[in-house]
């Protein structure tokens, strides 16, 4: 085996060689991006974050006053509850429908109804979200003033429930994908034993496709983090710790959104939303971590 | 086809099978066959791949209804009540125990596997659950080898170990048919006999339908024997007729004797 192989690279023709090369530079690049981009984030942050910013207030403090004269504050920490709370809100929402759906679509539907079905779970996705954020602002602001009776409609719920659409046709597509992976050969020997099309799905198919679902549920989230213009535009844009889903909230990509194009470059309100932005990539960061983690850890189980 | 009583069985028929038509979209699979099975017996299925046979089986634990475009004529009969009438498909298929030619042990522990189907029935009753598991896992010759790693996943144990895995999990919810499809492709020689050992016992218990590539295999298992070739049942007729000098057709001499298939 070794010999033949040794044989075979010396006479690698030319072409070989160079689309090795090729494809090599393409996956390495990745790698250098993702370094690249974490690099110039943290150069433009790391000097107020080492000299002046005081990390424990930044953290714990809820008054974001950047553009004070007398009384300038850099507490983010209403931020970072807007940004988990409107997230963990639109998954308690998009977990259940998106889960929902992939089973149905994969194991339910009819092949006719499939097609069609994905096709517009596609289009969900292709909707830009400066669009849901204007069906936000317009649609849902009257919607949750009449529903609920609030004083105004744009709130954490609203946030939420733009975030819940936009991350469903992530969730049903790679949850999807996962169910479809799982071998007919179990759907066969689970139904030749007797068990309902809704035994397979829930004794069988679900434990089988945990990964890809979890996965599915991981990148719904991750998404939601990561949305700026929705929820800039639907959830009040006002820094405030929400006490009800029906308080106002601003995110953290929101305020960099909003800030970034009127702070004076260099200056430390610049920087802060720089470390702002060194957060978000720790947060992504932990919870890719926690899914390779979990996943890693459901293999070695199996 | 006529000689179906020739040999005097006072057995009564657990399966009738009348003018069975099976299409594929526009493929026919099965084209008019007929055929009884008796109580008790171990009916042999044998003929080369495409001849009908794995459908045969679907058909009659009617999971070729998750195929699409499958039309099916004639009438196949189970203790007298014909299949397409049953209302409760999940009852009938818990009445007919299913063998696949790969091992597939669910992605499940050993003990979960077994009690897969007695669970989905509605049982509940965890010494009622471990006495069906033990029960079967001795039946299928395996109580032995996993009895101290009954959590341990189905899927780690080997090939052969599966396979009987499958035959306990088959036999969990005491079906009246065990239908075997080609079991012993993914086999080693030694299970294969060990398994053909608890194929003897269990006809006792229950009629079994065997369906096999290897023509020997009938000849050592089968009390009956059937010739499926291209959707056509050639020849049904005790083993030692099919493999005797003269069975009444030529192309059967041909196939159990190696010319073709």
């Amino acid at each position: 085996m070794n010999i033949l192989r040794k044989k075979s690279t010396a006479h690698l023709p030319f072409s070989e060689t160079v689309i090795e090369l090729f494809i090599r530079l393409c996956g390495i690049s990745s790698i250098l991006f993702v370094f690249g981009i974490f690099f110039f984030v943290f150069r433009e942050g790391a000097g107020f974050l080492f000299g002046g910013l005081d990390v424990g207030q930044f953290l714990t403090n809820v008054e974001w006053q950047p553009t004070s004269l007398n009384n300038k504050r850099y507490g983010a920490l209403a931020l970072i509850v807007g940004t988990f709370s409107v997230t963990l809100l639109a998954m308690c929402i998009a977990v259940p429908f998106g889960l929902g759906a992939a089973i149905f679509v994969s194991e339910f539907c009819s092949p006719k109804l499939r097609e069609t079905f994905k096709i517009i779970i596609e289009l969900l996705a292709a909707i830009p979200s400066v669009v849901w954020g204007f069906i936000g602002l317009t649609v849902m602001n009257q919607l949750i003033i009449t529903v609920f009776n609030a004083p105004i409609g744009l709130t954490m719920l609203n946030g939420s429930i733009l975030l819940a659409l936009m991350s469903v046709p992530i969730i049903v597509s790679i949850a999807e994908d996962a169910l479809k992976a799982v071998p007919d050969s179990y759907r066969e020997a689970a139904e030749a034993l007797g068990a309902t099309r809704w035994q397979v799905v829930y004794r069988v198919l679900l434990p089988a496709a945990k990964n890809g679902l979890l996965a599915a549920v991981l990148l719904g989230a991750a998404r939601s983090i990561g949305e700026t213009m929705a929820v800039l535009m639907a959830t009040g844009h006002s820094v405030n710790m929400p006490s009800s889903p029906l308080s106002w909230i601003r995110t953290l990509t929101a305020t960099i959104a909003a800030e970034l194009g009127e702070v004076a470059r260099g200056g430390e309100h610049y920087q802060v939303l720089f470390i702002i932005g060194i957060l978000l990539f720790t947060i992504t960061f932990v919870v890719n971590l926690i899914a390779d983690l979990a996943i890693k850890g459901i293999r070695q189980e199996s | 086809m006529n000689s179906n009583n020739q040999n005097g069985s006072q057995n009564s028929a657990v399966i009738e099978v009348t003018d069975l038509k099976v299409r594929y979209g526009d493929k026919s699979a099965l084209n008019g066959v007929s055929f009884d099975v008796y109580q008790n017996e171990i009916l042999g299925i044998i003929g080369p791949v495409q001849s009908g046979k794995t459908t045969l089986l679907k058909v009659i634990n009617r999971t070729l209804e998750f195929t699409p475009n499958t039309t099916v004529e004639g009438s196949v009969k189970l203790n007298g009540e014909d299949i397409s009438t049953i209302s409760d498909v999940y009852g009938l298929r818990r009445r007919i125990g299913m063998v696949q030619p790969l091992p597939v042990g669910l992605p499940l522990s050993i003990y979960d596997n077994v009690a897969f189907a007695p669970r989905t029935a509605g049982i509940r009753s965890k010494s009622e659950l471990d006495e069906i598991v033990e029960r079967c896992l001795q039946q299928a010759a395996l109580w032995e080898e996993v009895k101290d790693r009954l959590k341990a996943l189905g899927t780690k144990l080997s090939g052969g170990q599966q396979q009987r895995l499958t035959i306990a999990r088959a036999l969990s919810h005491q079906p009246d048919i065990l239908c075997l499809d080609e079991f012993s492709i993914a086999v080693d020689p030694v299970t294969t006999m060990r398994i053909e050992e608890v194929l003897k016992t269990l006809r006792t218990k229950m009629t079994i339908l065997l369906v096999t590539n290897l023509v020997q295999q009938a000849k050592r298992l089968a009390n009956r024997t059937a010739f499926f070739l291209n959707g056509d049942l050639i020849e049904i007729d005790t083993t030692d007729v099919i493999f005797s000098e003269n069975p009444s057709e030529q192309a059967t001499y041909d196939y159990v004797n190696g010319a073709f298939g």
